[in-house]
């Protein structure tokens, strides 16, 4: 198949126009096959990508399965997966049938809302694969438009708010890493993703209204992509439309947040931020380490006051993709390594998670933390799902978490001991506000009235489960089914960006000694 | 006058000759029973010369000693205002029909001012320029105040009348100035008297006063004040007709002008127009955010797009040229969706144009909804929509010509931009229930709306050409 990574992108979205144009009608039978078409769709786009990582050939660290059509001035349609996004792609072929899944009470527009969410995958999709810079953005700011409505439309009480916030907060941050595609086009001459990759944008020393640009050109770049990617993470302090977003966003719709979405910022770091612009990188990489340091124990100590249990985790997201900001800035193999082993690990821990609120949000109608208490009595499947979950994302040794944690905070403990130390006191936070949430939801005796009928999960709800615990188990015990695929393209990735760093010192060296 | 020079302008004269020829069998025969039908044959017979004149054109002629040119740029120019008056004649017959409105003197003025607008992005010497804007622009005043026992609409007609003759003004003195200081009318003549480094300071002046009265013409910041007013008060086809071919062509005589006859000197007039263009941009965005009236909204919309379109003529290039004319054809493709659903929005059989009246539009007529949240999306320029790719040309077009800060001024107002237009998509999607509105179910009206949609989502994959004609059209008037 020459065009499998096209075949798998545009699965969804053929599925979502069949639904579009086919499906008719607003009752019970509709609403049932428009569920049934999405979860056929989401599960053969899942056993179609399952060739992807069968034909991925992880020591070559070029890309592969690569297909290419000339597009519009000068831009190429082009696709393609190396080490770094290829388990991307599997993360979302993989969380998007488990989505549909947990939308199964959905019962408001559900047509709507599952083209929405098919829609959706086609562009996470294409943003993980497009190896061209204008395409890639088409894939990235696309999502919004589907985010931004399944937001506003099967959101919260405050969902107006939530959904205007991330749509113009991401939009924000984004349009400036259009300006700086125009520019890289301007002077490279293409928007091939790997011919810029071997571009080297100019990093002498200029300035502009008087201020000095060190790193020139590369540093200006690198800050615009930050923009963008930075509030994708989020990063703090640019990280404050998330919790907004997630608490009012529908349960699956945090979950694809949480899972998949957030991590475009990471993945942009690794494909555009390190190997694109190494210098500016190299300049900027201690304020984004500090940025990830105060990320990690700021929102660790926000998270320990939060009420509502959505918003909670939403600032868990934000300090676990603290590591991730510092493990790719680290900039060594460590570093990266568990940078996406922790992107991976933290699209299975949180999506769970927003899952378990799900279940009990389903039968309470509540967030709040305070409505709950004592659910170990009447919900002991639940209080062990929950238990393990709650386990990982605080990076319990044998689960995924940790391996991520571990290997980012080795990464940094080379390049930066202090960032190391203060980055390190985010995981006993971590635990604090982890279990202290669980206290408060599961243990305890069961004293309020309106919990005293709550059901346990019911088998559907066991079987979404049951694959991301195998996962989050499977990659814990056995770390190197990941960092097999991904070492050898990361190895290329830091020795490009060590040996450009290294050239542009030396030029610039030479440049001083001869003023 | 030689038949050649007659056969350059075969198209207008054609069109000339049908408008007076419709004029006076419309008065000798039925009067306003005539209307529907001289709407139809015009909408025909622009369409046809359209077709006539994108199919059959072919290199640089040049008519009356220059004052005419009919060459790539003017083609393209001609087909777009041809294509976008004759949908919204087409557009306009049932809404026009129903309220009294569809006099038999409509389709002629619209006929009439298109020809003006042909003669404008044709012109090669200042008299002709100003033959066409005025043709243009007079009967756009008479179509303005079309609904005579309304005083809004009056009103609006008036008010553009009086600052359209002061505009004009300005745009005359220029003239005299220009010629004062170059001694010829002929673009050829002016750019050969301009230079290649610094104009003299008596023609910078001409130069000055000829942008002020085109800036009016395409309601770029600071002469946008009547755009609003007018677009609130005319009747909502005159609207869309105000929004569509009138700005392709205004934007096409402003191109002409500045590279034809200034063209040598680039750098006075370019920072003057990255000025305008920001400050058209930001405006737009922000005064936008206020509104309730989707008229308003939408002039408001419009001074914002002219600040992008001007973008691409700010750098001063031939690439400039390119991603103007790609963004004005994406543009008046969006407007004509745009306006083919505001025409549909009326509750009781009467015309609604506030945006609150829009309450969950979705649920009622999810089809519709739909067509208009692409166009919504488009117009902010999000892609994957065709808007986004207008953006990309025209920012492309000012970083390479060093406007890098144009650039980013322009994709910040974007986003000021965008919360306006998803305002609207929050009504129609997100609102609460209430007394909604009924669609008017004129199948014109959904096939305009419609294939205007699915144009914005299917043009990602090659744009229908428009790249390679634009570029075409752009070598020819920048060498």
């Amino acid at each position: 198949m020459d065009n499998l990574l096209s075949i798998v992108t545009f699965l969804p979205a053929a599925a979502a126009l069949i639904m579009a144009v086919f499906l008719q009608g607003d009752d019970v039978a509709a609403q049932r096959n428009a569920k049934w078409l999405a979860m056929t769709a989401t599960s053969a786009t899942f056993l179609v990508s399952l060739f992807i990582l069968a034909q991925f050939d992880p020591a070559d660290t070029g890309f592969q399965l690569v297909e290419e059509r000339p597009w519009l001035l000068g831009l190429t349609y082009k696709l393609g997966v190396d080490g770094i996004s290829v388990l991307f792609v599997m993360l979302t072929t993989f969380m998007m049938p488990l989505v549909i899944a947990a939308s199964w009470n959905v019962e408001h527009r559900v047509k709507e809302y599952m083209i929405a969410f098919l829609l959706l995958e086609t562009l996470m999709l294409g943003v993980f694969m497009a190896l061209d810079l204008v395409l890639f953005y088409l894939f990235f700011e696309a999502g919004l438009i589907p985010m931004f409505l399944i937001i506003g439309i099967w959101g919260g009480k405050n969902r107006i708010y939530a959904s205007f916030k991330f749509f113009l907060y991401t939009f924000l941050g984004s349009v400036l890493m259009l300006v700086a595609m125009v520019a890289m086009f301007s002077d490279a001459g293409t928007t091939d993703i790997a011919k810029l990759m071997v571009h080297r944008f100019g990093s002498e020393e200029f300035s502009i209204l008087g201020i000095q640009i060190v790193g020139g050109m590369q540093t200006l770049l690198f800050l615009a992509f930050f923009a963008s990617f930075a509030v994708k993470m989020p990063m703090w302090p640019v990280h404050t439309w998330l919790p907004d977003a997630h608490v009012q966003a529908p349960t699956a719709g945090s979950v694809v947040l949480a899972a998949i979405l957030l991590k475009m910022g990471g993945y942009g770091f690794l494909r555009f931020s390190l190997p694109m612009f190494p210098v500016g990188a190299d300049v900027l990489a201690p304020m984004v380490l500090w940025m990830s340091a105060i990320a990690i124990v700021y929102t660790s100590l926000v998270a320990l006051v939060q009420e509502d249990m959505k918003k909670l985790i939403a600032y868990s997201s934000v300090a676990h993709m603290g590591y991730v900001t510092m493990g790719i800035f680290a900039a060594n193999q460590q570093g990266i390594d568990g940078a996406i082993f922790q992107m991976l690990s933290h699209g299975f821990i949180s999506g769970a998670l927003f899952l378990c609120v799900g279940v009990i949000y389903d039968r309470m109608h509540t967030r709040e933390i305070d409505a709950y208490g004592g659910l170990v009595n009447r919900m002991p499947a639940y209080a062990l799902v929950f238990m393990f979950f709650t386990m990982a994302n605080v990076g319990l040794p044998g689960t995924s978490g940790f391996v991520g944690e571990f290997l980012t905070l080795m990464g940094i403990f080379q390049v930066n001991t202090w960032v190391a130390a203060v980055a390190t006191s985010g995981v006993i936070l971590s635990a604090a506000y982890a279990l202290w949430l669980y206290r408060r939801v599961v243990f305890g005796d069961l004293i309020k009235e309106a919990l005293r009928s709550i059901n346990d999960m019911t088998r559907r709800e066991k079987w979404i489960f049951a694959p991301l615990i195998v996962m989050t188990l499977f990659l814990g015990i056995y770390p190197a089914a990941v960092t097999d695929i991904i070492g050898p393209s990361v190895e290329a990735l830091v020795s490009n960006y060590d040996t450009a760093v290294a050239e542009a010192g030396a030029s610039s060296k030479v440049a001083l000694a001869q003023h | 006058m030689t038949s050649a020079d007659l056969n350059i302008i075969l198209p207008e004269l054609i069109l000339a000759l049908f408008a007076m020829g419709g004029l006076m069998v419309a008065v000798y025969t039925g009067k306003d029973r005539m209307a529907g039908l001289l709407t139809w044959a015009s909408a025909a017979l622009m369409a046809a010369l359209a077709g006539y004149i994108g199919l059959t054109g072919q290199g640089e002629n040049i008519a009356f000693h220059g004052m005419f040119h009919d060459d790539g740029f003017s083609r393209f120019a001609k087909v777009a205002i041809l294509l976008s008056a004759a949908a919204v004649l087409v557009m306009s017959q049932d809404y026009m029909a129903r309220r009294g409105l569809l006099r038999f003197e409509y389709p002629v003025l619209v006929v009439l001012s298109a020809i003006g607008m042909m003669m404008m992005v044709s012109a090669g010497d200042l008299i002709a320029l100003y033959m066409g804007l005025e043709l243009q622009s007079l009967a756009l005043y008479v179509v303005a105040s079309l609904r005579r026992d309304s005083a809004r609409s009056t009103e609006a007609g008036l008010k553009y009348f009086v600052l359209g003759a002061l505009s004009s003004g300005l745009l005359l003195y220029g003239a005299s100035l220009v010629y004062g200081y170059s001694g010829t009318t002929l673009f050829s003549g002016i750019i050969a008297a301009a230079g290649d480094e610094h104009a003299s300071l008596g023609l910078l002046f001409g130069l000055v006063f000829m942008i002020s009265g085109l800036a009016f013409k395409v309601s770029a910041v600071p002469f946008h004040m009547w755009t609003p007013d007018v677009y609130e008060g005319s009747p909502t086809p005159v609207t869309a007709f105000f929004a569509t071919a009138p700005k392709m062509a205004a934007m096409g005589l402003f191109a002409r002008l500045m590279h034809d006859a200034f063209g040598g000197i680039t750098g006075d007039w370019g920072q003057v127009i990255a000025l305008i263009s920001a400050l058209s941009m930001f405006l737009g965005a922000i005064a936008a955010i206020g509104q309730t009236n989707i008229k308003r909204l939408m002039a408001y919309s419009s001074i914002a797009h002219m600040g992008y379109a001007l973008m691409g003529l700010a750098a001063g290039t031939q690439f400039g040229v390119q991603a103007l004319l790609i963004y004005m054809a994406i543009y008046i493709t969006m407007n004509v969706g745009t306006f083919a659903f505001i025409l549909s929005m009326e509750k009781d059989g009467a015309p609604v144009t506030d945006i609150r009246a829009l309450n969950l539009f979705a649920k009622a007529e999810p089809g519709r909804a739909l067509a208009m949240l692409v166009l919504l999306f488009s117009l902010a320029g999000v892609p994957p929509l065709v808007g986004f790719f207008g953006k990309f040309y025209v920012l492309r077009a000012a970083y390479d010509a060093g406007l890098a800060w144009l650039a980013i001024a322009g994709v910040i107002a974007s986003v000021i931009g965008a919360f306006y237009y998803l305002r609207i998509v929050y009504y129609m999607y997100f609102g609460e229930e209430g007394e909604g509105l009924q669609a008017n179910r004129s199948p014109v009206l959904w096939l305009f709306l419609m294939g205007s949609a699915v144009a914005m989502v299917v043009g990602v994959v090659n744009l229908f050409g428009l790249e390679g004609a634009a570029a075409a059209a752009a070598a020819t008037l920048v060498p």
